[in-house]
C-alpha cells in the first residue's frame, strides 16, 4: 500500500495551503513588532525582539484613531440601514410573485458587478453641489449600493428556507403581512440577516475608492490614512504595517465568523 | 384557504410587495440610477472643474470621439484583459488543486484549518493587501528578493520596472483571490453523490479519470461563474493596484479603473472621465447579463 507516503504528501500538500493563504499576513503583522532598522535589514530579518513602539505610536496618532472612528461610524451606520431597507424588499422578493421580478435581480447583480469609479465621479460633483464632501453621510449612503443587493440576496434565500405553514396559522390568526414579517420572519431569518449585515461591514470597512475621493480630512476612513503614511522620502515601515494589522484584524474575525458563508457572499449565490 | 381569502384583511392586497420593496428601491435609484443619469449627461459636456470660468457647455458626442479615438484608453483596456488573462488560468488551477487537496478523504484537522485559512486573503482590505505588496517586493529589503536568491536568481526591482510591477501586482491578485476559486471548486466538488464518487473510485485508481468523468461537469458551473465574476473584479480593480504603483513605472500597470480614476480626479476632466466611465459600465451590463443567463439557467 501507499496509504502513509501519500498521507505525507496530503498532509504537506494542506500545509502548503495554510504557509500560502498566511504567509503575507503573518509577514505584514511581524513587521508590525520590528523596529524600523530590523524592517530595512537586507536581507530581511525572521527572527528579531519584538517591539510594541509602532503602535504605541499609531494608537498616539490621532488622525489614526479619528479615521478607525470614522470607518466604525461608517460602516455600522450603512450596515444597520441596508438591513433596515433590504430584510423588508428580502421578504418581498421571497414571498410574492410579480412582474419585473427578474428585472429587479438584475439590476442588484449588476451593482454588485460594477466599478466604483463609475458612481465616483458622479457622486463626487453632486456632493460638491450639496456641499456634501468629506461627510460621514456620503459614505454611509454609498456603500449601501454594494450593501443593500448582498443583504438582499442573503437575506431572500434565508426567508425561502421558513416553512410556509407557520405563516398560514398566523394569517388564520388575523395577523397581516407587516406581522407577519416582524414576528416570524424576521426572528426566524435572524442567523442570515446577521450573515448579511457580517458581510456589509466587511465590504464598507475595506472600502477604499469612494472613501479616497470623498473625503479630505474630517471623514477619512482606515484606510486611507494608512494608505496616506506610504508617501514622503521615509516611510514609517513599522508604523504603516502596524497600522495595516489594526485595519485587517476585526474584518478577519468577522470573516472567519461567516467563513461558511464567504462563497454564498462573494458571488451572491452563483453556488449554493 | 377559502376561508382566510373571505376574510380580507389589511396587508394582503396586491401593492403589498410594493410597500416591502419601495424603500429599497427608492434608496438603489437615489444613490444609483440618479447618479448614473448625471454622469450621462456630464459625460455630453465639457467639464474641466479646474478650469470654472469656461462653464460646462455642452459638446454633443465630443468627449465620446475623444475617448474611443484615445489610444491610453485602449491601452490600458488591453492591460486589463492581459491582467485578467494571466492572473485567471492561475488562480483556476491552484484553486483546483486546493479544492481537490481539501476534498479528498482523511486528515480532518488540517483540513479545516486550511480550509479556515483560505478566508484570511479574501477577507484582508484591498488596500492593506497593496501595503504588503509593498513591503514584500522593497527593491532593498523585500522578502520576495530573499526568496529569489535562495533559488539563485539575482534581486529585481519589482515596483521600478514595467514587467516587475505588473508581475507584482498579480502575485498580490493570485494571492488574495485564489482562495476564492479554491472555495468555489470544493463546494461543486462536494455536490457530488458520495455513492457516485464511492464507486467511481472503486472503478479507478486513476485520479484524472475521476476528475474528467465523474468531478467535472460539477466544476462547471462554479468554473463559469468564476470566470465571469473575476472579469468584472478585475474591471473594478482599483485598491490595491492604486497603493501598489499608482498605475506606473510609466503606465505598466495603468489598468482600467485606476486611468479612469487619473483622468477625472488628477486631471480634472470629468467629462472625458464619465464618458469612459459610462463605457465601462456597458462592458459591465453585458458581463452582468451573460452571469444572470448562467445563473438562472442553473436554478431552473
Amino acid at each position: 500500500m501507499r496509504g502513509s507516503s501519500g498521507n505525507i504528501l496530503h498532509a504537506l500538500g494542506l500545509i502548503a495551503v495554510v504557509v500560502f493563504a498566511l504567509f503575507p499576513f503573518l509577514w505584514m503583522v511581524a513587521a508590525s513588532f520590528k523596529t524600523q532598522a530590523d524592517i530595512l535589514a537586507s536581507p530581511p530579518v525572521w527572527f528579531f525582539t519584538p517591539t510594541l513602539q509602532n503602535y504605541a505610536e499609531i494608537f498616539a496618532d490621532s488622525k489614526v484613531i479619528g479615521a478607525i472612528g470614522n470607518s466604525l461610524i461608517i460602516a455600522t451606520s450603512t450596515t444597520f440601514l441596508a438591513v433596515l431597507l433590504g430584510a423588508p424588499a428580502a421578504f418581498a422578493l421571497a414571498r410574492y410573485e410579480f412582474r419585473g421580478k427578474s428585472d429587479l435581480w438584475f439590476w442588484f447583480i449588476s451593482n454588485r458587478m460594477t466599478s466604483p469609479i463609475v458612481l465616483a465621479l458622479p457622486i463626487y460633483l453632486l456632493a460638491m453641489q450639496a456641499n456634501m464632501l468629506d461627510t460621514h453621510l456620503v459614505l454611509i449612503l454609498i456603500y449601501l449600493t454594494f450593501n443593500l443587493p448582498i443583504v438582499v440576496w442573503i437575506c431572500t434565500d434565508q426567508f425561502k428556507s421558513i416553512p410556509p405553514d407557520l405563516e398560514q396559522a398566523a394569517r388564520l390568526d388575523g395577523a397581516d403581512q407587516f406581522t407577519i414579517f416582524r414576528r416570524i420572519y424576521l426572528p426566524l431569518g435572524a442567523p442570515g440577516i446577521a450573515v448579511s449585515a457580517i458581510f456589509s461591514f466587511i465590504f464598507s470597512w475595506n472600502e477604499l475608492l469612494y472613501a479616497l475621493v470623498l473625503t479630505r480630512r474630517y471623514a477619512q476612513t482606515a484606510p486611507v490614512v494608512a494608505t496616506s503614511f506610504m508617501s514622503g522620502y521615509e516611510l514609517p515601515w513599522g508604523k504603516i504595517m502596524a497600522a495595516g494589522t489594526v485595519i485587517v484584524l476585526p474584518v478577519t474575525i468577522f470573516a472567519l465568523i461567516v467563513s461558511r458563508h464567504m462563497v454564498r457572499g462573494l458571488t451572491m449565490g452563483a453556488t449554493k | 384557504m377559502s376561508k382566510v381569502a373571505a376574510r380580507p384583511n389589511r396587508g394582503y392586497g396586491r401593492w403589498t410587495p410594493l410597500w416591502f420593496l419601495l424603500p429599497a428601491v427608492a434608496t438603489l435609484f437615489l444613490i444609483g440610477i440618479y447618479p448614473t443619469l448625471f454622469a450621462l449627461v456630464t459625460s455630453f459636456r465639457r467639464y474641466n472643474i479646474t478650469r470654472p470660468r469656461d462653464g460646462f457647455p455642452f459638446v454633443g458626442f465630443e468627449n465620446y470621439v475623444t475617448v474611443l479615438t484615445d489610444s491610453t484608453f485602449w491601452s490600458s483596456l488591453f492591460l486589463t484583459a492581459q491582467f485578467y488573462v494571466t492572473v485567471l488560468p492561475i488562480q483556476i488551477v491552484l484553486g483546483l488543486a486546493i479544492a481537490l487537496l481539501i476534498h479528498k478523504p482523511g486528515l480532518g484537522m488540517l483540513k479545516s484549518l486550511a480550509r479556515v485559512t483560505l478566508v484570511v486573503p479574501l477577507a484582508t482590505t484591498y488596500a492593506v493587501v497593496g501595503l504588503i505588496g509593498r513591503l514584500i517586493f522593497n527593491r532593498e529589503f523585500g522578502v520576495a528578493n530573499q526568496f529569489l536568491d535562495l533559488i539563485g536568481i539575482g534581486a529585481v526591482d519589482w515596483l521600478g520596472t514595467p514587467t516587475g510591477a505588473f508581475a507584482a501586482i498579480a502575485i498580490m491578485d493570485v494571492w488574495q483571490w485564489t482562495p476564492f476559486c479554491a472555495l468555489i471548486f470544493l463546494a461543486g466538488l462536494s455536490m457530488v453523490p458520495g455513492e457516485i464518487e464511492e464507486a467511481a473510485r472503486l472503478e479507478t485508481s486513476s485520479k484524472l479519470a475521476l476528475l474528467r468523468y465523474v468531478q467535472l461537469p460539477y466544476l462547471m458551473p462554479g468554473l463559469t461563474s468564476v470566470m465571469i465574476l473575476r472579469s468584472a473584479d478585475v474591471l473594478k480593480l482599483f485598491d490595491m493596484v492604486f497603493v501598489m504603483t499608482r498605475g506606473g513605472p510609466g503606465s505598466a500597470t495603468d489598468l482600467i479603473s485606476i486611468y479612469i480614476q487619473r483622468v477625472g480626479f488628477r486631471i480634472f476632466d470629468l467629462g472625458t472621465a464619465s464618458a469612459q466611465a459610462l463605457l465601462l459600465l456597458v462592458i459591465t451590463i453585458i458581463l452582468s447579463r451573460l452571469y444572470i443567463r448562467v445563473l438562472y439557467r442553473e436554478v431552473n
